[in-house]
């Protein structure tokens, strides 16, 4: 497998009452083209730093990224970040939003594209609706859809379903993997629900707690669909939950 | 509306015990603005007051709002004139009135002056503000699409700010209100300011003077009515409904 993100060596410190607080020390990684890797860490641990910067948003002190072998400058549409907070546009309708990032196309194929995807996470009918007036739920949804919208290599996802209820969270996970079938991108995901992690990744990464590094790697060998209650599944995420300090009694 | 009620019913009791010669009763109010909208100045007064609001009003937002954008976007813009809007913002806007007659006169051009600095110095501070507080997700996320500047503006910036600046409009026409009156109050022909000044000058005809001021207080609430509405729009809802 070819490699899309290939981290060298980054590191990541903050200035904090005049010393020098270090988030990221050493990390390095890569994540094959069409792949999709699970990041998994205590919270804290900086795994939201480590986001930013394979994204383009943070340049990090030291180390190298490069993404389809070339160095990273800033953000671009090629990855698209979609954050636990969401940042579907309040202002702009469904179709709006999901035109907003097709820059290049004419008008009338933009609302083709936009109806297009927004059939796809199943808002159909939506499509004049504002943000405050859909769920949570509904709002992922359209996140998904405006940044498949632009065709990106890379989905960069940070903790992007921690703020649904559980119910919602696992629908979410299987509608992903269904459109993760028609359009194969390169997924980094980073997540503190280890079983989200198992449901979803090729291979999972277990970070350290601050300064973080990555402190042991996880194959998932399973098919989708995945069955959560399998054995397989559990002895997984004990093995993962031992590494993360965890008693296995407790979660 | 029973406040209002229980209000006239006591200002009506006490005009009329203590057997007051120059105050009026409401009735006398309500007669007196009758006499006016019969002879048809009051529509005259309202007509000339409203239209330099208007004309001040619209050239204090087509000035702040795109000022109060770039203060907001451009750091050192801000770091270099927002210390000179903090001095000139607190000097109210009745102290400008010598300075106003001298440079315009004693035409429309000085109060539509007054309502335009009384009237931009809100709209300019609401409006960077609201750059100010644009969430980073959003601009984090116009960056990661790559759009041009023109549309980050148009898409992302402008919208974002638009409830503020609605804000700060509902502010600044209350301020632009409220000193068309008094600035009307000095050397006018027109205008409601100058119809109570006049009304008191011209045989103490008080009635006038509380129906002036009660159709101040009408159409300021009107105006406040109108800029609300604005609040209702659906793009800017977001904000609003919490």
């Amino acid at each position: 497998m070819r490699a899309k993100i290939e981290v060298n060596g980054i590191r990541k410190g903050f200035a904090s009452n005049g010393g020098e607080l270090l988030v990221v020390e050493d990390v390095s990684l890569t994540v094959g083209d069409g792949e999709f890797v699970a990041i998994v860490g205590p919270s804290g641990c900086g795994k939201t730093t480590l986001m930013n910067m394979v994204a383009g948003f943070v340049q990090p002190d030291a180390g190298t990224i490069l993404i389809d072998g070339a160095p990273r400058s800033g953000p671009n549409a090629k990855g698209i970040l979609i954050s636990q907070q969401g940042s579907i546009f309040p202002w702009l309708t469904v179709q709006q939003n999901l035109m907003f990032g097709l820059n290049d196309h004419p008008q009338a194929d933009k609302k083709g594209v936009a109806d297009h995807y927004a059939a796809m996470v199943g808002l159909m009918g939506f499509e004049g609706s504002y943000p405050h007036e859909l769920s949570g739920g509904m709002l992922k949804r359209a996140e998904l859809a405006r940044a498949f919208a632009v065709k990106p290599e890379i989905l960069y996802m940070d903790e992007p379903f921690s703020a649904l209820d559980a119910l919602t969270n696992l629908r979410m996970r299987n509608e992903l993997l269904r459109i993760l079938e028609e359009e194969r991108h390169t997924v980094m995901l980073i997540t503190h629900d280890v079983e989200e992690a198992i449901h979803l990744a090729d291979r999972i990464m277990v970070l350290s707690p601050r300064p973080t590094r990555i402190q042991a790697i996880f194959k998932v060998d399973l098919p989708h669909p995945r069955k959560l209650t399998s054995p397989e599944v559990q002895e997984l995420r004990v093995a993962i939950l031992h590494e993360l300090g965890v008693d296995r009694n407790a979660d | 509306m029973a406040v209002i009620a229980v209000l006239l019913v006591a200002w009506w009791l006490i005009v009329v015990e203590t057997r007051s010669v120059i105050f009026p009763t409401p009735w006398q109010v309500v007669t007196g603005a009758a006499e006016l909208i019969k002879d048809g100045t009051l529509f005259t007064h309202i007509g000339a007051s409203l239209m330099r609001v208007g004309i001040g009003f619209s050239l204090a937002v087509l000035f702040a709002v795109p000022l109060g954008l770039w203060l907001g976007w451009v750091k050192g813009a801000y770091s270099t004139l927002n210390p000179l809007f903090q001095i000139l913002r607190p000097i109210s806007p009745i102290a400008w009135i010598p300075i106003a007659i001298l440079w315009f006169g004693v035409g429309n051009a000085s109060p539509i002056y007054l309502i335009f600095i009384s009237s931009v110095f809100p709209m300019i501070v609401q409006t960077t503000a609201g750059v100010h507080t644009i969430e980073r997700r959003y601009l984090r996320a116009a960056e990661n699409f790559g759009v041009s500047r023109y549309t980050l503006f148009r898409r992302v910036v402008i919208p974002a700010v638009l409830p503020q600046i609605i804000v700060g409009m509902r502010i600044g026409l209350g301020v632009a209100w409220l000193v068309v009156v008094a600035a009307e109050m000095i050397a006018l022909r027109s205008g409601l300011g100058y119809l109570i000044i006049d009304s008191r000058n011209a045989g103490n005809r008080y009635d006038l003077v509380i129906a002036g001021m009660i159709i101040i207080g009408l159409i300021g609430l009107l105006l406040d009515g109108v800029m609300r509405l604005l609040e209702g729009l659906k793009s800017v809802r977001w904000r609003y409904a919490r």
